[in-house]
């Protein structure tokens, strides 16, 4: 899932301040799963903010709703009922949500209330950890499962590095060494010549390197 | 504010600080009345939405009252609640509420005396701090 943390509420605060009507948009979906910015959060952020502005003397009106999806056309043209409604909206999604309202009605001043993290996996209730980076060209297949660029933080591709010591990564001890993992991953399933093959140089083009991607699939597009 | 009557909020779980409040009942102890009882299952159905919404409509003070550690009758529900306390504390410092308005306790079913002593420090403890800012300004 796409993971997210709420922005900090003094942020929040300045960015609804010049507004009298806000509509408050939740995700139902990452940003649910990692409590960000589902509809619970936006419940909470909502009286929060409802609070702030009654002790000041200036009690602001909160609109909330949460959407199926923010970043799909469909679901964000629900808004329509009420976008006339409102001075801004605050929306509680990861940035592609916010972005899709923003594209969708350009003359009302859209405000990410989240900071969107990395693409993780929950570790354990409450916990989530970065697992993908999205660099378009998957080696987990030559890593027994666990990912080298996401979660080695030099992203070697051949390790480990030195900085390994009783595997943990020299970056932190809370962080796994990524090429340790790959290597008892490998040792269970008993394929360690795999590790002995060189990963050729990653070419870093259907990554971020190749600039804004996107995916057209002539199959489905209109 | 010479006349400042704190509205305080009092979850209190079923099995422990509910029956407390009974126990304090029983023995004709007194309690401030300002204290207003929600009873919950348990300390752990008390969300951060349900303090929030207290101190929205007028609370001045809201405290949330389980079990003893360890003895919580769905095992973890008042740890849980605990935590979700300390959140809430310190995003009403963010936002100039002030989170010594939010506090949780621990009792068990028999402690009467406690019930009573929390309930009266508690509105103490508000009626000092004043009328809860969200209250006072509208």
């Amino acid at each position: 899932m796409i993971t997210a943390e709420q922005k900090p509420m003094k942020e929040l605060v300045e960015c609804v301040r010049p507004f009298q009507r806000i509509l408050l948009a939740g995700c139902n979906e990452c940003v649910t799963v990692c409590a960000a910015g589902g509809r619970k959060e936006v419940g909470i952020l909502a009286s929060a903010l409802k609070l702030q502005f009654q002790a000041e003397g200036k009690p602001i009106e909160i609109t909330e709703i949460t959407l199926e999806r923010q970043c799909d056309p469909e679901y964000v043209e629900e808004l329509v009922a009420q976008i006339d409604k409102v001075d801004a909206v605050l929306s509680m999604a990861c940035g592609c949500g916010v972005q899709e309202v923003a594209r969708r009605y350009t003359d009302k001043p859209v405000f990410p209330a989240v900071n969107t993290k990395f693409m993780g996996a929950s570790e354990r209730q409450g916990v989530w950890a970065e697992r993908c980076q999205g660099c378009g060209d998957c080696v987990l297949g030559l890593t027994g499962g666990v990912c080298p660029v996401a979660r080695c933080s030099k992203q070697i591709l051949n390790g480990p590095c030195g900085g390994s010591t009783n595997g943990k990564c020299e970056v932190s001890s809370d962080t796994d060494c990524a090429w340790q993992l790959i290597w008892d991953r490998l040792k269970a399933l008993g394929k360690l010549d795999q590790y002995e093959e060189n990963i050729p140089a990653k070419d870093w083009r259907s990554g971020r390197g190749g600039g804004p991607r996107k995916i057209v699939r002539e199959d489905l597009a209109s | 504010m010479e006349n400042f009557e704190p509205v305080i909020v009092a979850y209190c779980c079923h099995y422990c600080a509910y029956t407390a409040a009974d126990m304090a009942g029983s023995k004709r102890l007194s309690y401030p009345p300002n204290v207003k009882i929600i009873r919950v299952p348990c300390s752990g159905k008390v969300d951060m939405i349900h303090i929030l919404k207290a101190l929205e409509k007028g609370a001045d003070g809201v405290y949330v009252a389980g079990c003893l550690e360890g003895d919580c009758h769905f095992n973890t529900g008042n740890v849980r609640a605990s935590k979700r306390v300390a959140y809430i504390k310190k995003m009403l410092d963010e936002i100039g509420i002030g989170g010594e308005r939010v506090e949780m306790f621990s009792m068990s079913a028999g402690m009467g005396e406690r019930f009573a002593q929390t309930a009266s420090e508690f509105t103490e403890k508000i009626r000092k701090l004043g009328p809860n800012p969200a209250r006072a300004a509208a």
